[in-house]
């Protein structure tokens, strides 16, 4: 009899066990191959400025209220509450200690393109990798070495305090597998050059959609609402809807929208606010190239 | 006895009525003083995108206006004002000292902009370069996304 029970028990043991590789197969950490961060050459510092100022890096890493130069002193310290805990953001400057001066551009990259850091571990998608996947291994060398030319800090922040589950790094694996792809955000009819310029820019390091896009209870967009808005995750209002619908901007026209991102005023002659304004403050450092490709690929999307 | 209770329920009621309209009172006042900046602003902004021909009396109007309108603004958020169709954040009950700096600064770059007037086209778009930082560094904390 004990040897049925120990069959049972050693099958039982297969099968979590199968299950619980299988799981790990699904959600492990999932870098790029050394492979294809070779051979990239010399970085394009233009290229590598303007990601840093479309990819809004300063708004999170520069220290608390910190403007004009002190935004490129990527310091960290800023303090991001969320549903799931605070999360206190890391110092990226070029100190090799406290920074990511010592990184590798295949640790970088993979950190911005794969969600996966130094040591191999997950991080969380409140650093939006979910939208930088989509910068190519050319334009993360260019940003790499655009970084590198900033100054150094010494700051360390402290760890993230987050509340149980959401502590446990191996869960962000299955929310990867969920929704973690670097595949277009909407497939657009039109293949005019400068849609696809403005599709680059808002859904990958303009990562637009972070905020202007509703999510599930797991934090996954909802697919079939793309930047149709939603609850302001920092308290009161709403985040508007920028697609065609929007009854905020639905009616601007694309110079308006490339208007007010450049100077911060809608065509009535409000201001931008809240959390956009570092935005609004960032972008209005691209050229106007890019912002009219942004404002063009935001008439192109589907209504909502 | 009878009338006595109907009369103090409606003294109540009345009470009731006119603190909720005073708390509408400051609410539009504030929404009208901004409304009034937004459309000078505007007539700024025809004139810095070549819509309109430069005006120096209009240049004049629309500046006078935002200082006078944004000196008088943080004094229309009495406690109590939080409440309402309002996109008023609790930040400008919290720091009010902040709140008002910002109110200054802009009245004083309106000041500063009327006592040199800008004297054409790109001084007008040069003008409205410093004032709408200030607006939206103030929008920033204050003011909530869309309701």
């Amino acid at each position: 009899m004990a040897s049925r029970w120990a069959k049972v028990l050693g099958a039982g043991v297969v099968v979590v066990a199968a299950g619980a590789g299988v799981a790990w197969a699904l959600t492990k950490p999932d870098p790029h191959p050394d492979t294809y961060w070779a051979g990239l050459g010399e970085p394009d510092m233009v290229n590598g400025e303007h990601l840093f100022w479309a990819g809004g890096c300063a708004s999170c890493h520069s220290a608390p209220n910190a403007t004009g130069d002190a935004l490129k002193v990527l310091s960290g310290g800023r303090a991001l509450p969320s549903p799931f805990g605070t999360f206190h953001i890391p110092n990226i400057s070029s100190d090799p200690g406290a920074g990511i001066g010592d990184w590798t551009l295949a640790e970088f990259g993979n950190a911005m393109t794969r969600g996966v850091g130094p040591d191999g571990e997950h991080l969380y998608p409140s650093f939006p990798y979910g939208s930088y996947a989509r910068l190519s291994a050319k334009d993360i060398n260019d940003l790499f070495g655009y970084l590198k030319t900033l100054p150094a800090s010494s700051n360390v922040a402290p760890p993230h305090e987050l509340q149980f589950p959401y502590n446990i790094r191996l869960a962000v694996g299955g929310w990867k597998f969920l929704y973690f792809n670097d595949r277009p955000r909407v497939e657009l009819a039109s293949a005019d050059e400068k849609v696809r310029r403005g599709q680059f820019l808002a859904e990958g390091p303009g990562h637009c959609g972070e905020c202007h896009t509703p999510r599930n209870a797991l934090g996954g967009f909802l697919a079939d609402q793309w930047l149709a808005g939603g609850p302001n995750p920092e308290g009161k209002g709403t985040i508007p809807d920028i697609t065609p619908g929007s009854r905020d901007i639905g009616s601007w026209s694309e110079g308006d929208i490339a208007s007010y991102l450049e100077t911060g005023f809608t065509p009535d002659y409000d201001s931008v606010g809240g959390s956009m304004v570092e935005v609004q403050q960032n972008l209005a450092h691209l050229p106007k190239s890019d912002l009219e490709a942004i404002a063009a690929y935001l008439k192109a999307v589907p209504a909502r | 006895m009878r009338l006595r209770s109907y009369v103090i329920a409606a003294g109540v009621a009345c009470l009731c009525l006119s603190a909720a309209f005073a708390q509408q009172e400051p609410i539009a006042a504030r929404q009208s003083l901004m409304k009034q900046n937004r459309q000078a602003a505007g007539a700024l902004g025809a004139i810095a995108k070549g819509e309109k021909p430069y005006d120096e009396a209009v240049v004049k109007t629309a500046l006078t206006t935002i200082s006078a309108n944004i000196k008088a603004f943080p004094d229309q958020f009495p406690p109590g004002s939080d409440i309402g169709d309002t996109k008023a954040l609790p930040a400008v009950w919290q720091k009010p000292d902040d709140f008002r700096a910002l109110a200054t600064k802009l009245g004083s770059e309106a000041d500063a902009l009327l006592a040199t007037l800008p004297a054409d086209k790109d001084g007008v778009a040069a003008a409205l370069g410093k004032l709408g930082p200030i607006c939206s560094e103030c929008h920033k904390t204050y003011r909530a996304p869309t309701n």
